[in-house]
């Protein structure tokens, strides 16, 4: 035994001086902000001071990457507020409006990789719920097309969300006003999410963002629209930065049939609680039990 | 008179009476009708017209309708119901909403038509009918879809 080079103290010293130095040569090696970034928290745990901060160093950096003067706001939840959304399928016929709206207001990728929170389905009519036979890369000169119905997909906002229990970080939640966001500073890029998610409402930056500069959307939210990096999965938020203002979606704002209707579930005076109460309803792969808070309805 | 029905939000004008709605889309510099109406007699027969409106092709129960139906004789800058009130352009869904009336009372409540803006603390606008559809030619008009997405594999792999 006493003829071993190295004893366990040795050992655990030799290792704790080497954790320092890397430390170190790695903290001189980066700037302020990059090491502010490593350490920050899940937005769940900072504190308002913290906040604070991480929302001064983020528009900071989209000063300079951008060189736009960004809004960032981490407004919270309103007491007695559950989101809900209606789309009726009597109506839709499948302009794409709403994909490009949303789009725009989120500060999406618009080329490699392009990526879109809303997927517009075109189905048979009479084969509503057979989604095997669902096509999203319809493209005739015009739209509705004989014979065919078009349903738009996107986060359901589900009250029990399989994409949330998944994640492995816990950077995905659902807020107390049932929107389902993405702390993207949290998320290490598993994509478990998005294996999860059995309406494919979640998408992936496989690359860096390409956004127009002219196009950039300086109105964000932490949690919602602000500019995405690599590595990192997005989604519908309901237009979190809109919805708690007290703004309809972009989404409902563009569709050119007034297809999509929004609300407050808890409201029962608002247009998504006449709906569910008069017109046939539905949910998306109800037998799933994930509860989605996204009710497609027939008006006519 | 409602030749052009435009997509774009129109100029917002909320002098409002029951509900916050829209200007009706109407043609540029055609309104007030009494411009040119109020010297006029009137004509109730139904005829071509060949000097003035022109590109109203009425296509909307035309076969039962002419235009003293809707517009109302006395005073142009009005609308007329069935029962022979005289509505404001502004208050034309109580016109369409005497046909209409299921479509109607789901436009009261939010559930037809389209609401745009702020649905607490601020404006919210309501469109009318006739923002979206035209009402002498009131059938939705087919539109070109925004382009498809990409397919991935055109994207990547090189």
């Amino acid at each position: 035994m006493e003829d071993r080079s190295h004893t366990r103290r040795e050992f655990i010293k030799m290792m704790s001086m080497g954790t320092v130095a890397a430390l170190y040569l790695g903290s001189s090696a980066c700037t302020k902000d990059k090491a502010e970034e490593f350490l920050q928290k899940n937005f769940r745990e900072m504190s308002e001071t913290e906040k604070k901060q991480v929302i001064r160093r983020l528009e900071e950096t989209y000063l300079r990457k951008y060189g736009k003067k960004f809004r960032i706001s981490t407004r919270p939840t309103e007491s007695g507020v559950l989101w809900g959304y209606g789309l009726d399928l009597s109506r839709c016929i499948g302009c794409r409006r709403c994909v490009y709206a949303c789009v725009k207001e989120n500060n999406q990728s618009r080329v490699n990789p392009q990526l879109q929170w809303i997927r517009v389905v075109r189905l048979k009519n009479g084969s509503l719920i057979n989604l095997e036979n669902a096509e999203h890369y319809y493209n005739p000169e015009t739209v509705p097309e004989p014979g065919f119905m078009y349903m738009p997909v996107q986060c359901q906002h589900c009250e029990n969300p399989p994409c949330v229990r998944v994640c492995p970080v816990k950077a995905t939640w659902k807020e107390p006003d049932g929107i389902v966001v993405v702390d993207y500073n949290w998320c290490i890029g598993c994509r478990y999410c998005i294996a999860a998610c059995p309406y494919k409402g979640r998408v992936f930056n496989w690359g860096e963002p390409n956004i127009p500069l002219e196009e950039l959307n300086t109105d964000v939210h932490y949690l919602g629209n602000r500019p995405r990096m690599k590595n990192v999965v997005e989604k519908c938020t309901f237009c979190v930065q809109r919805v708690r203002n007290g703004r309809y979606p972009a989404c409902v704002e563009a569709c050119p049939t007034g297809t999509r209707k929004f609300g407050n579930l808890l409201d029962p005076n608002s247009e998504i609680r006449y709906l569910i109460e008069n017109k046939r309803v539905f949910r998306l792969k109800e037998d799933l039990n994930a509860e989605p808070k996204f009710y497609y309805f027939f008006s006519a | 008179m409602f030749a052009i029905i435009a997509f774009g939000v129109p100029a917002f004008a909320l002098h409002h009476d029951e509900y916050p709605v829209l200007m009706p889309p109407l043609s540029e510099g055609i309104f007030p009708c009494s411009n040119c109406h109020a010297g006029l007699e009137v004509n109730a027969k139904k005829r071509k017209l060949k000097d003035e409106h022109t590109n109203i092709k009425l296509h909307h129960a035309e076969n039962n309708r002419w235009c003293l139906d809707c517009h109302n004789p006395a005073d142009r800058d009005k609308l007329k119901l069935a029962n022979g009130d005289t509505i404001k352009f502004t208050e034309s869904y109580l016109l369409c909403g005497q046909c209409h009336g299921n479509i109607y009372r789901d436009w009261k409540v939010g559930i037809h038509g389209k609401r745009i803006g702020y649905f607490k603390g601020g404006k919210r606008v309501y469109f009318l009918c006739v923002n979206c559809h035209n009402p002498h030619d009131p059938k939705f008009k087919p539109l070109k879809p925004e382009p498809p997405p990409t397919k991935p594999e055109r994207t990547y792999g090189r």
